[in-house]
Formats: C-alpha cells, structure tokens, sequence
C-alpha cells in the first residue's frame, strides 16, 4: 500500500489513487497526417521499464485530478510527482538503483 | 460415560496459572480439566495426551511438537457447527470453560485411524506423487482424486454463516513495535519515554516472549549446587521486570498494547496489517458487543521488528514420533504451563539451548540424558549439566525411536537407540545404546523470525556463526529497526540493548529526540535501570555444530525408518533428494515440487531445514541457496477478520433512487445496473416475469408507460469551449445544435470502439447537459476530465456528475402527452410544432420546476421528466395520481430492453464490447465527414478497423418465431460436428409482443450483406436452430411514432 503525493492535497494512501499509464505521451497534433505506424504507437506502444518510470495517476477520491508520478518499477520507490505540464524533475535512481536493488533475498530465482 | 481425565503431567507448583479455578473442556468426545492461562496444548499434554492428530500424507501418529505458532501438528477443528474452525493451532488457542475440540484428518480418531494405512503405501507417495503416481491412466484420476481428496483433507469449513462479527480499524503512529518480549518491550519504553506514539503488539495473551519460558536452567549462580528448589530463579526475576515495564508503559499517553494481535503482513510504506483476537479466546460468541476479531491497519512512520526466533529441529530417524519435541516447546511447558510431558527426557541437540530444557526438565523432576553431536562440548551450561548429574552421550545422535505398543500408551516414544557418529557425522558407527524415554527434546539452534522484514522486501543476510538469515538492509521504502533474537541476538543482555537502540532510534527517526531535559533524561534512565534490575548472568552459549541431518543404520530414504523435516506437509529428506535428482534444485522449485514448507505453518520448523538438505544433495552452502520468498500473511487470518463489517447489505453501497419506496411497495422485482437497483419488472399477483414484461410492453405501445430513469449518468457542461469538448469526444458535430435541442452521441475511445452513448442537450448556449449509460457514468467523466486536464488545461470547461441531483420519470406511449398535460399548466403547449420531437423545454409539472426532454429510448412519443431530485417521488405519485384513465403502466428495465430492442436500438456493453465501431454499428449516419478530428476518427483507417469480414450489427429472426434465442449463443453457418467456424453470436434476444414473436441483435461477419441469408444459432446442449438475418430495426422502421 504506496503513500502517493498528490501534487494538490499531499501525502494519501494508494486506495485513494487511480492508475493511468504511461505518462508524456504525446497525441499527434494532426493525426490525420500520421501514418498507421506512428498513430499505432500512440495507442499500443509502452515502456515497461525495469527501473524509473513516468506514469500518470489519478487522485479518484480525493480532488480527481491528474498527475504524474516517478516511480521505480524495481522497488516502488516514488521519485517525485508534479503536476501535468511540469516537466519531469531530474534524478538519478543509478544502475543499481542507489542502495535498494529491490531484490527479497539472496539467491531469489525470481 | 467418560470420566475426567487426571492432568497426570501436572506439576505440583509452577507456571503462569490460576490453579484455583478449574476449566473443563471436550477434546475427541473425552472430558479433561485444565487451568486459566493453559492454551489447549498444554492441558493436554497435562492430561497425557500424546497424539494429537494424524499426518496429512502417510496418516503417521503424530504429537504437539512445538508450544507456538509453529507447531506443525497439532492442528484441531474447534467447536461445531456455525462456530467450527478447521487448522486450529492448539499451540495457540487459550483455554475457556466449555471448549470442544476435534482431531482432524484421522477417522474414526487420532489414536486409531483407518488411513493409517497410507504409511504403508509410502512407496507410491514420493515428491511430486501429484504428478506422477496417480496421473495414468489419465480416466483414472478421477478415481484417485477422490480417494487423496478425502484422505488428505485438512479439517472442514463451516456449513453455515458465522454468528459472530468482526471489525477493522486504522491506526496511525510514530513507532509500532511487532513483539512483547525483552527486546520489544525495552523498544517500546524507549520509544515511549522519547514522547512517540507508540503501538506494541504480541501475538499472545501476555506480553514477555521468552521471558515467560525462563526458568532454572537460567538460574545464573552457576555453582551446580543443586539449588533446585530456589524460588528466586530468574523465573521471577523477569516477572518483576516485566511488571514494572508493562507499567511503565500503561502510565504513558500515548502508548496502545496490543496483546493477542497478531502482525500479519508488512506492505509498502511501513503500512502493517494485524489481527487482534479481541473476545474469540473466551469461546464462541461470548463477546457480547465486542468484535470477535478485529483487524488493524496500522501506518507506522518506523517499525520496530522484535519478532523473535524459532527454534530449529534436527532430522532424525523417525523424528515425527509423538513425544519428540522442540527443547524451547518442553522448556515452555514446564515453566509457562507446569506441565512436564513425560518422566524419561532424552535432549538432542547440536547446541547449548537444549541444556536449559535438560536442566529444567531434571530439575521437574524427569530423568534426563543429553544426546550431543558435538564432539567435546564445554562451558557453563554443559558443565552445569554434568554437575547436576545429567548424562552426555558426546559426538553421538539419536539413531531409531522405539514406540510403544498397544493403544493406552498412545504409541508414544517408549525408547531411542543412540549410536556414536563418524567423523564427519554423515554415518553411525559402533554398537547402539537403548536408553528408554517419553521425550525427545531436539534443538537445531535458533532461526531468526525474518518473514516480516523479508515480506517488506528487505535483504536477508546469512550469519555464519548463527547458520541462519538474519536480516540485512531494509527496503528504503519501509524503514524499519530490527532488535533481539530476530536479529540475531544471542542473549538476552544483547536483546535488550538492542531494543533500547531500536525503540531510541526509531523515535527519533520519526522526530522525537530525548533531549537532555531532566524529564527524559530520567526516563532514559529509569529504561537503565530496569535492564539491570533483571540482574542477568546468562552464560554464552558455546558454538554449535553444523550438523541437521542426523544419519541412522541405513542410508537416509533407503531403509524403513523416516526423516521428517516436514512434519505438516510429510515431506522428507529424501524427497528434497529425490526433487533435486530430477532437477528441480532451485529453492522455489524444490518447494513447490515437494510441498515443503507449503502447510499453514508455511514451514516455520522446517524452510532451513529443507535448504540443509538441498545443500547436500547440492554440494552448495545454504547461503547460495537462498530461502523461498516469504509472503503474508505470517500465521492464518479468518475470512471474518478480512470481511469485518464489510458483509452483507455493507458489503457493497447499494444505490436507489427518490422513487425506490414506491417500487418496494408496488412489489417490483429489481436488479443491480452497476452499483444501482433498479427495478427490473412489476410482477401483478401470481403474475410470471414473462406475462409481467408483456403486459408492460404493451402498455408503453398502446397506452402510456413510465420508467424510472434517474439512474441515467447525468454531466452538466458549462464553458466558452463546450462545444470544442463535445466535437472531441462525440463522433457528430455540436457547433450548430441549437439551444433547446437535444441530439444522440456515440462517444468513442481512441481505438475507434464506441464505449459509450446518449443523448446530449443544449441547456445554453455554453451549457449542456449530456447524459450517459448508467453503468459508464463516471467512466465517460473521467474520460471528459483527462481531456480537459491532460490535453487541453487551457480549455474553459468545467463538467460537474449530476446524475444524483436529477430524477427522472421516463413516459412512454400514445398517451404520454395527454398524461402530461393534465399535470403541466395550459399555456406550457406540448403539441409536436410547439414542443418538437428531440427537444427540450422547462416546465412545471404537478408545480414542480422541471426539464423535459422529448427523447425516445422505445420509439413512442416519449417525455423525460427530469426535477430536482428531492421531487421525484412527488413527481412519481403525482403521475400516479393522474395516470389512471390513461391506463399508465410502470415498466422496469427489461421491458426496456425488449422495447429498445424493437427498434433495434443498442446498449453499449451488450451489444458492443469494445471492438464495434460505429460502422459496425450501421450508424455511418452518427459519424461526421467535416470534423477534421475526434477521439477515435483516425483509428476508422486503421488495416484491421477498415477491414472486410468485420462482424456487423443484424437482426435474426428464428425459423420458429416461438422459440427465443438464447443471448451469447454462437452464429454459425452449418450445424455440423465441432469445430464449427463461428460467424458471431447473439447479442440481444427477446419474445417481442408488439410483434407476437421472437426478435434477436446479433454481431456477425460480414452481416450487412448476409440480409435474407439463413443461419444457424448452436446452442450448449448440441442442439440449433435456423434464422434469417435482417435489418435489426424490427418495428416502426421510418420512426413516425417517437415524433408524432
């Protein structure tokens, strides 16, 4: 159960949160000028990184308003959240992901 | 008649009981007598119980092994009936007066059980058996299936509801410390005496953890005088210190004990979930208004872990005998309960900890021998041993068990046969020793209770000097403190000082210093001082030897004596073998190949054990191994716990509208429409759903019908850019929709697939009111919301869910507009020039401020009366009232549909679902050629959205115009032997009455140029049936009647 920053109301819980993928996508200003390739990729293609991804959230029972949130996949770790329009704050979450490699336990297959 | 058994194990003084008052109880149909403060293992060990259940594969006799919630085998379905629960730990349940218990997977009981015979059978039964024995022939599993079901059950669920109730709570603090023993309670005083807010919570009845099990073996005078009948032990002692701690702590503010709470699951952001037993321990249904459990959610800004350790078995030949136990188990039943459970102790062990249960145990009144692998084992708590006169079989183990015979006994341990090692204790050698007992007491060292730290993704570090995990860094996500033997702690000077450590840091992680004012500064103290008040003189303990698997005549898995290091889910050492010779060697295959560690112990005796074995098989140390994840929850949660009060009519918010009294007293049979009830028909007296529905239809044809559709997503649209809203995310154009005009919309996402649908109006010029499905209403405004905030936050619009301010009274029929007009005022005209079809108007109606919308849902004349919401019984009753002589008639949502359906008119989610376009749809018609964009348009051009073959909205109308299709069903083109190539199927199906026959809305390929084809429709029983496909308007095609 992540605590999530709203950008507008502060610290909640992630019960109050909705999910909204991949954050900066940008629709084609004209789509009609894009070809099939390029306006399939504004539908299906995602990142799924293994590590820090800029995704879209939704305060759903709080001030339903969207944002964006730097988290990393390996551990949960919220970087930052802002607001839509910002840009994305600059960090560095490393290759090894700083001190946290988000791995349970020595030797875990999985 | 049975009578009362005699706690023949009872010790004549002792333990942490109330003896004045005695506590009787049913265990397998038998009386026994026990005492306040005995869990029910305990009493029964009192009572000369020694087989508690029988094991879950091979059906072996088996006895309490441990005295916590690691107990593999005493597992016992408590009470009966609607208060039955199966898998009891009786380790874990107190006693009350009245308690009845029930062996589990034995029939007809534990002692003398008819499965037995599957020990027998321990040949077809090796690792993996589920896939391999019983699998071929594959006709045949049923057969077997049945058989393992039955033999294999694990207790029985109730058959009716529980009686009791349960509740949750969400806590909030600064520090919550998981475990009451020392260094728990010494975390929690510092934390306390910082200023936090402090949670502590054990798992049992009393807080003190080990503190409570001590007894002489911890007497620190180390002089071996025999000072067995010292009252001063530290037995006492550490009640004193705990007293004064737990007072000091009940003094504090803001500290909340939480005794019997069990910590269950660490999640992210140190969020914690643990279950309190708040009145289940004093029987059934005893907790008058209190919760029988009560589940707490608990954020903590830091976690103190003092969770303890478990003591680790040794695998020995035929170690599941009833009688064999942990050391720390025997040592907690003759300190904490009294109770010595045999006269003959035998302690095998690895280590020193077992010296303090031979201690205990000879000082109770046992005989007692040691059994030491080690080769030459010295210091203080051997040579207190020696001194007490208590053997030492050296360098030696335990190489068969002996059981009695004949049932009285119980078929307990009667003797074992001990036998010297070889060097590298891998064989016995040289001639066996009987040495005749009732108790072996085993001790593999000590494993830290990690699984709370491991569930909140912290790394686990191996201790070489301790062979056990120990943890490591934290997750940064929940910063959390570990402290005392969950750390590895060794004694219990280290556990304090680590809970001190732990509880000062975690405060002041979480903003709490002690600063150096005399008040704190005293508090820290005072914590000082009581570490010294427990006057500690605990001997280190002196290295272990690493050696688990305990070797015997034959090699282990080759002759007839068994090593468990499972004892719940009956795994073996050589089924660890067996797995990792066909290859499943890695830990979480080994686990799930085997079964270990997979009962609801979740193998807390067994896991490192099962990695020992492996590492042999291997040739790899344990530490590269590494331990299967842990998961919550740490010990079983009940299903009401989980529930709380969310069952029933709160298990989910039911919503209903201004009207619902009225529905309830005309008797409507209703249905749930997302989170709605609406009604569904109006059945008259002894009237079926089918004749109900007919007649309603009929009336909203013939004569006036009304529907309640203030269900209806209702969105208010105001701004400057409205209408550049409405052009996005409706496929028609909204610039020139006059003011007082309503208009359909198909709203698409952007894959081109209508998602959802409904008629807008033009309230203003920059206001609007859209309405939506009812199930999609906040999914449309979420979908207006992420336009208006991701894509245009420019834009000036501000759209607001109205659906709950609005009732809506949906008239329908012939007569509608003279119905209305007997309740509007003669100058509001509803003639069709005045008040045309697919407009709207504010009028009063019944004196009631209203807007109504000339929309039709069924194709007659229709009015939507919409008023504020706290009118709309009013509006209702008034309808009523005047409805009479029109013959009005209420229709529920079937009749709804299977008037929509007449008119071939769609519902999105029934006959679309997410992959119909509008020109799937035939509603090319809905779709603009102007607009340059829209949500969707782009994707119409798409290879797959453009293609031929796509399935397409038709009517279908059966061969037999009686016979009503069923909804679902497949379109085919030949009835024939499967596989049939599907063309579609059935989306909507109906006996229409206004037709006098069966309609259908089906999806099928290519259906615009199959008109006049003849399908087929298969159904699930083999069967079919033939149908013509047609328009999928089947009455009223040119629309004369919803304008008229």
């Amino acid at each position: 159960m992540l605590l999530i920053k709203c950008p507008w109301c502060g610290t909640r819980d992630m019960s109050e949160f909705s999910y909204h993928g991949e954050a900066h996508l940008l629709r084609p200003p004209a789509p009609a000028e894009v070809d099939d390739a390029q306006w399939g990729a504004y539908l299906f293609a995602r990142k799924n990184p293994k590590g820090l991804h800029r995704e879209r959230w939704m305060h759903a029972h709080g001030c339903r308003r969207w944002f964006n949130v730097l988290r990393d996949t390996r551990d949960d770790r919220i970087y930052a959240t802002y607001r839509p329009g910002d840009s994305p704050p600059d960090v560095d979450a490393g290759d090894d992901n700083g001190e946290n490699n988000g791995d349970n336990n020595p030797g875990n297959p999985t | 008649m049975n009578s009362i058994h005699r706690q023949v194990n009872r010790l004549a003084a002792g333990g942490r009981l109330n003896r004045a008052k005695v506590i009787r109880f049913w265990y397998d149909d038998r009386q026994y007598e026990g005492h306040p403060g005995d869990t029910l293992a305990s009493a029964l060990l009192a009572n000369g119980v020694r087989i508690i259940g029988r094991s879950f594969k091979y059906h072996r006799p088996r006895g309490l092994f441990a005295a916590g919630p690691e107990e593999p085998n005493a597992l016992v379905q408590l009470e009966n009936g609607p208060h039955t629960e199966p898998n009891r730990r009786a380790t874990e349940v107190e006693l009350y007066e009245g308690l009845i218990a029930h062996s589990q997977n034995c029939w007809p009981s534990a002692a003398f059980d008819v499965g037995g015979v599957a020990a027998r059978l321990s040949r077809l039964l090796p690792a993996g058996f589920y896939y391999k024995t019983f699998m071929w022939p594959p006709r045949m599993w049923r057969a077997y299936e049945k058989f393992i079901r039955h033999a294999a059950g694990l207790g029985r669920a109730p058959a009716e509801p529980d009686p009791d109730h349960y509740d949750k709570r969400h806590a909030h603090c600064d520090v919550l410390v998981v475990g009451g023993g020392a260094a728990g309670l010494q975390a929690a005083c510092a934390a306390a005496a910082a200023g936090a807010r402090v949670i502590l919570a054990d798992e049992r009845a009393e807080f003190g953890g080990a503190l409570l099990e001590r007894g002489d073996g911890d007497d620190g005078d180390g002089d071996g005088d025999g000072d067995c009948d010292s009252d001063d032990g530290d037995g006492d002692k550490a009640a004193q210190w705990l007293g004064a701690r737990l007072a000091e702590l009940r003094r504090a503010a803001e500290v909340t004990l939480l005794p019997r709470t069990t910590v269950t699951g660490y999640y992210d952001c140190n969020f914690l979930v643990a279950c309190e037993r708040v009145t289940g321990h004093l029987g059934p249904s005893r907790g008058d208004r209190a919760p029988r459990e009560r589940l707490w959610k608990i954020r903590a800004a830091r976690v103190v872990l003092a969770t303890g350790s478990i003591e680790r078995p040794l695998v020995f030949a035929d170690n599941d005998r009833p009688g064999v136990m942990l050391a720390g188990a025997l040592r907690a039943y003759i300190n904490r309960f009294g109770v010595l459970p045999g006269k003959r102790v035998v302690a095998l062990t690895n280590n020193d900890s077992a010296y303090l249960a031979a201690l205990d145990a000879r000082r109770a009144g046992a005989a007692v021998e040691v059994v030491d692998v080690r080769r030459h084992p010295s210091g203080a708590l051997p040579e207190r041993a020696r001194a007490r006169c208590i053997p030492i079989h050296t360098n030696c183990t335990v190489s068969a068990v002996e059981c009695a015979r004949g049932w009285s006994r119980g078929r307990g341990v009667a003797s074992v046969q001990v036998m010297a090692l070889s060097d590298d204790g891998r064989e016995v050698r040289g001639a066996a020793r009987k040495v005749e007992c009732d108790v072996v007491a085993v001790s593999g060292g000590w494993t830290p209770t990690v699984h709370l730290f491991s569930q909140a993704k912290g790394a686990l570090a191996w201790r070489e000097d301790l062979h056990a995990f120990v943890p490591g860094r934290p997750a940064l996500a929940n910063p959390c403190l570990c402290a005392g033997a969950c750390n590895g702690a060794a004694t219990l000077a280290e556990c304090l000082e680590q809970g001190r450590a732990a509880g000062v840091d975690a405060a002041a992680a979480a903003g709490f210093t002690v600063d150096d004012s005399a008040d704190s500064a005293g508090a820290t103290a005072a914590i000082d001082n009581a570490s010294a008040q427990l006057n500690i003189d605990e001997p280190r303990h002196a290295a272990m030897r690493a050696l688990w698997i305990l070797p015997c005549e034959h090699a282990i898995g080759r002759g007839p004596k068994k090593h468990f290091h499972d004892l719940q889910n009956d795994v073996t050492v050589a089924d660890i073998e067996l797995a990792a010779r066909e290859g499943f060697e890695v830990s979480e295959h080994l686990k799930r190949y085997t079964t270990t560690g997979m009962g609801t112990d979740q193998g807390k005796t067994s896991n490192l054990n099962a990695l020992a074995a492996l590492s042999e098989s291997r040739g790899l140390p344990v530490a590269a191994l590494g331990v299967t994840t842990y998961r919550p929850p740490y010990t079983p949660l009940s299903f009401g716990a989980v529930a709380g009060q969310q069952r029933r009519d709160l298990f989910l918010q039911k919503r209903v509208t201004p009207m619902q009294p009225w529905h309830v007293k005309r008797g409507a049979v209703f249905e749930n429409v997302g989170d709605w009830m609406r009604p569904y028909y109006f059945p008259g007296k002894d009237e079926s759903m089918r004749a109900a529905v007919q007649r309603e239809c009929l009336a909203a044809r013939n004569a006036v019908g009304v529907l309640d559709a203030s269900t209806l997503g209702k969105i208010d649209i105001v701004g400057a850019d409205a209408v550049k809203l409405l052009d996005m995310v409706y496929t028609n154009a909204w610039g020139n929709l006059a003011v007082g005009s309503c208009r359909y919309g198909l709203m698409l996402n952007e894959h081109g697939m209508v998602f959802d649908d409904g008629v807008t109006t033009r309230i203003g010029e920059q206001h609007f009111h859209m309405t939506t499905t009812t199930g999609g209403a906040a999914r449309v405004l979420n979908w207006l919301e992420e336009w208006l905030q991701t894509e245009w936050p420019d834009a000036r619009v501000y759209c607001t869910s109205v659906t709950e301010q609005w009732a809506v009274a949906s008239l329908s029929g012939p007569q509608s507009r003279a119905l209305l007009s007997e309740l509007c005022a003669p100058e509001q005209p509803l003639d069709a020039e005045s008040f045309p079809f697919m407009s709207f108007r504010e009028l009063t109606v019944a004196g009631i401020p209203a807007r109504v919308f000339r929309v039709s849902f069924t194709g007659e004349l229709a009015f939507e009366i919409n008023v504020p919401a706290r009118f709309g019984l009013a509006l209702w009753n008034a309808l009523f009232a005047a409805g009479e002589p029109y013959g009005l008639c209420p229709y529920g949502t079937e009749a709804m549909h299977v008037l929509r359906a007449e008119k071939g008119f769609i519902i999105v989610g029934q006959d679309t679902d997410g992959t119909v376009t509008p020109f799937d749809l035939g509603m090319d018609w809905m779709v603009s050629k102007k607009k340059t964009d829209f949500a969707g348009k782009r994707s119409f051009s798409r290879a797959d959205t453009a293609r031929a073959g796509r399935k397409q909205l038709v009517g279908l109308l059966t061969e037999d115009p009686a016979l009503v299709l069923p909804e679902g069903a497949q379109v085919v083109a030949e009835l024939r032997k499967p596989p049939l190539k599907m063309l579609g199927h059935v989306s909507s199906s109906y006996f229409s009455p206004t037709l006098g026959r069966s309609i259908a809305l089906a999806l099928v390929a290519d259906g615009f140029q199959r008109k006049g084809e003849k399908l087929n429709v298969a159904f699930m029983d083999g069967g079919g049936h033939q149908a013509r496909v047609t328009a999928p308007v089947f009455f009223d095609p040119s629309g004369e009647r919803a304008r008229g």
